[in-house]
């Protein structure tokens, strides 16, 4: 028989939450990055220096680097790959600039259809718009006569797109009343320019300078389309290394110092604390 | 020396003509604005946001041009000029501090760019002039003294971005003063400034003025701030000007409601004159010190700290504290007399509940003409789809509520969606104009609905009549134009034909 039950008593239950924390802590989810990072990056960069520093027959040796500062043809591709990354990123950065700050001025809502239009080749599949350009070239006669001109090219037409984002990103951020301050305060439009509106971009510039410069240095696929394969990048030895002589103890020598030259332009540039130089100038 | 003639010191520094900005979506920001500011003068713009005022300030500092009229700096039109090369400065809302800039650099900004022009003179005592930039020793003086007006010496290598809001605040100020503007522009300065602050930095922006002696353009919606800082206090609503004057002029004699309303707070009623000095309002007549006409419809202002409470039936009006708050130096009460609420200010409390009597001065007592344009009435829709106001009852078109409805023969009102809806005791906001009144001898009155009341006055308006006729319940008035000739004090009835009575929703009808 149901007899009539009353609640006597109410209160706010917030559940047993105490067990079930002493179970599983919040930095347990961070186990499967963990893992990942040990097994894709901190193992591979321990076997990169493994070979780079030990010879076929697996003994410690100095002999690799010896090889590599004693030969003045690696020096001259060293030198190759970076004259090359700093023509390409001196391009990127001229052509960009303007496009960035012309598309931050568009009022129109509409915009943002040309940003994504000068973003929308990085989504095109890669050999695709390279053979495409390959074309173009041949038909201006270019191809296989000016491969070190032609290569700048296809860097440029490949890593424009990281070049206008990040500076594009930081001129819209920009606070418009810094530009008017400078109206203001008797600045005519260059000064402007050139003393608020560029100083506040620099940001922006290093993080687009980082995006192309390092990969531009060891990128050979482009090399081998537009360059006739006659342009000795760094990448381009490093992938014959691994390749065709089969010495990997010299490729991962080759890869070692890629990564530090990388780690000192980083320095450098301040690459390192760009996060923080761009939230400082948007802090005010 | 003869380039050195006397320029004519005009008297007014700044003069704005018919200045009208219309934004690419047709909004008008600011409409038709005519102002005269004088050289030395501190004055504010006032008003709620979206009134123009920050748009008119902006077209002063030449970042907005003005759609049409002219802006006029001692005389000479300078809305085509850019605003480099205004002599005005501009004090950001949000500082718009260089973030790249330390402190010093920041201020002398505009002394890095300014340039001069030098007379020197030869041995021979001919002369030449060159135009040269300003030397270092005198940017880093006049950058120290700039500093230390703002009281931030010791600042000058800071970085901007390790300063607290209320000296970046003093930073901007003094960016701007160490140019010497003739003009300082001043956009809500203090906005992001916490209260104590504010108040700190209102005196002192005020004896900066003083001191400095250039022409301060204020904009602010906190009307404090502009009561207590300004000579001149520029309301403004909707891109218009609703009143200029002193902060004395503006919050004793308040051009209109509006102002009465956004300056201070004020207790607002609709009322009438019903003779000379006299005025009817709360059911009452009051003494007043404003002439109006007589029967005039009027607004009706009083201060809530002008209202006194007295003991019951000691007072004018009697009524009831519905509610008290205290505020540090007052109570804040409210007075319910009748269905009106009267808010008072006052130091002696009265307990929620209690029975009171409020008294107001003639002298408190401020009138405001209004423009009348239509009879408007609060009603309620009946079950036989008539509506009922201003104590009477009249036949309506209750399809106007929603386009494309109609009636079904129930009498339950169809959408143009075929929602059904019961409209009975739907409150709704009626308006008749003033033509659409018909007057007819009270005998006449058919039982369909309508009104009765006595006429109360006639004026003559040149071809035609004003008769206000005022019923006898809730002495609720008709006023209404016609061509026949009444009496006064004649008993009429009121008919109004039911597609010249508009009805409005005052909520939407529960589904």
């Amino acid at each position: 028989m149901a007899s009539s039950v009353k609640a006597v008593e109410r209160e706010n239950y917030v559940g047993e939450r105490k067990n079930f924390r002493a179970l599983f802590k919040r930095s347990y989810l961070a186990i499967p990055y963990g893992l990942f990072l040990a097994l894709f990056v901190v193992f591979p960069l321990f076997l990169i220096v493994y070979y780079a520093f030990t010879d076929k027959n697996g003994g410690f040796t100095f002999n690799n680097f010896v090889t590599f500062f004693s030969s003045s043809t690696y020096i001259s591709n060293l030198f190759i790959s970076i004259g090359i990354a700093c023509v390409t990123t001196a391009a990127c950065l001229l052509i960009a600039y303007p496009v960035a700050y012309i598309l931050s001025r568009f009022k129109s809502a509409r915009s943002y259809i040309f940003v994504l239009l000068f973003i929308a080749p990085m989504w095109i599949n890669f050999v695709l718009r390279a053979y495409a350009l390959r074309e173009i070239l041949n038909l201006l006669g270019l191809l296989g006569k000016a491969n070190f001109l032609n290569t700048v090219i296809g860097m440029v037409y490949d890593f424009l797109p990281f070049m206008i984002l990040p500076i594009y990103t930081t001129l819209i951020k920009m606070d418009k009343s810094l530009e008017e301050a400078s109206a203001d305060l008797g600045g005519n439009g260059a000064v402007t320019f050139f003393k608020v509106t560029l100083p506040l971009s620099v940001p922006g510039i290093i993080s687009g300078a980082m995006m192309v410069f390092l990969p531009s240095m060891s990128c050979y696929v482009i090399t081998d389309t537009f360059g006739n394969s006659k342009v000795p990048l760094i990448g381009k030895l490093i992938e014959s290394m691994f390749g065709t002589n089969a010495n990997w103890n010299m490729g991962s020598a080759l890869a070692i110092i890629m990564l530090l030259i990388m780690f000192i332009t980083m320095l450098l540039t301040g690459g390192f604390k760009g996060e923080k130089e761009t939230t400082r100038g948007n802090a005010l | 020396m003869e380039e050195k003639n006397i320029a004519k010191e005009a008297e007014n520094i700044i003069e704005l003509v018919d200045l009208t900005r219309v934004f690419e979506d047709g909004m008008v920001a600011v409409d038709k604005v005519n102002l005269k500011v004088k050289k030395g003068e501190f004055v504010t713009f006032l008003g709620p946001s979206g009134c123009g005022k920050t748009t008119t300030l902006r077209m002063i500092a030449g970042f907005d041009k003005p759609t049409s009229g002219k802006i006029l700096l001692n005389g000479q039109d300078i809305s085509g000029l850019p605003p480099y090369k205004r002599p005005v400065n501009t004090v950001f809302q949000r500082y718009a501090l260089f973030p790249h800039l330390n402190v010093a650099d920041n201020v002398a900004f505009g002394l890095k760019l300014k340039k001069i022009k030098v007379t020197y003179e030869r041995g021979d005592g001919s002369r030449f002039t060159k135009i040269e930039k300003l030397s270092k020793t005198e940017i880093a003086e006049k950058v120290n003294k700039a500093l230390k007006i703002v009281d931030l010496e010791g600042f000058e290598k800071r970085s901007v971005s390790t300063l607290s809001g209320g000296q970046q605040q003093r930073v901007a100020i003094a960016r701007a003063i160490v140019n010497e503007p003739q003009i300082l522009l001043l956009d809500e300065p203090l906005g992001a400034l916490d209260l104590k602050m504010r108040k700190d930095m209102q005196l002192e922006l005020k004896e900066m003025h003083k001191k400095l002696g250039i022409t301060f353009i204020y904009v602010t919606h906190d009307q404090e701030e502009a009561l207590t800082m300004s000579d001149t206090i520029v309301v403004m609503k909707d891109g218009e000007i609703q009143q200029e004057g002193t902060p004395l002029d503006i919050y004793n004699e308040p051009a209109n409601s509006f102002v009465a309303d956004f300056i201070g707070d004020s207790n607002i009623f609709s009322g009438t004159m019903t003779g000379k000095l006299k005025v009817r309002f709360l059911n009452k007549t009051f003494e007043c010190v404003d002439d109006f006409a007589k029967n005039e419809k009027i607004d009706v202002v009083v201060r809530p700290e002008d209202v006194f409470l007295m003991d019951e039936g000691k007072g004018q009006v009697d009524g009831k504290i519905v509610s008290s708050i205290f505020k540090g130096v007052h109570y804040e009460m409210v007075c319910k007399i009748g269905k009106t609420e009267v808010v008072v200010q006052d130091t002696k409390e009265r307990k929620v509940g209690d029975k009171v009597s409020i008294y107001i001065r003639p002298e408190d007592i401020h009138i405001m003409a209004k423009e009348f344009t239509a009879n408007k009435y609060e009603g309620y829709i009946t079950k036989k789809n008539t509506v009922v106001f201003g104590d009477g009852e009249f036949a309506c078109d209750v399809t106007q509520l929603y386009p494309g409805s109609f009636l079904d023969e129930e009498g339950y009102l169809i959408t143009a969606e075929g929602e059904k809806l019961d409209l009975t005791d739907v409150d709704v906001e009626v308006e008749v104009g003033l033509k659409d009144i018909d007057l007819n001898d009270v005998d006449t009155l058919d039982e369909e609905g309508g009104a009765v009341g006595n006429i109360v006055s006639i004026i003559y308006k040149g071809d035609h009549y004003q008769v206000i006729v005022r019923t006898d319940e809730n002495e609720e008035d008709y006023v209404c134009d016609t061509e026949y000739t009444w009496n006064e004090n004649d008993r009429v009835s009121v008919s109004i034909k039911p597609e010249a009575i508009k009805l409005k929703l005052k909520e939407e009808v529960k589904r």
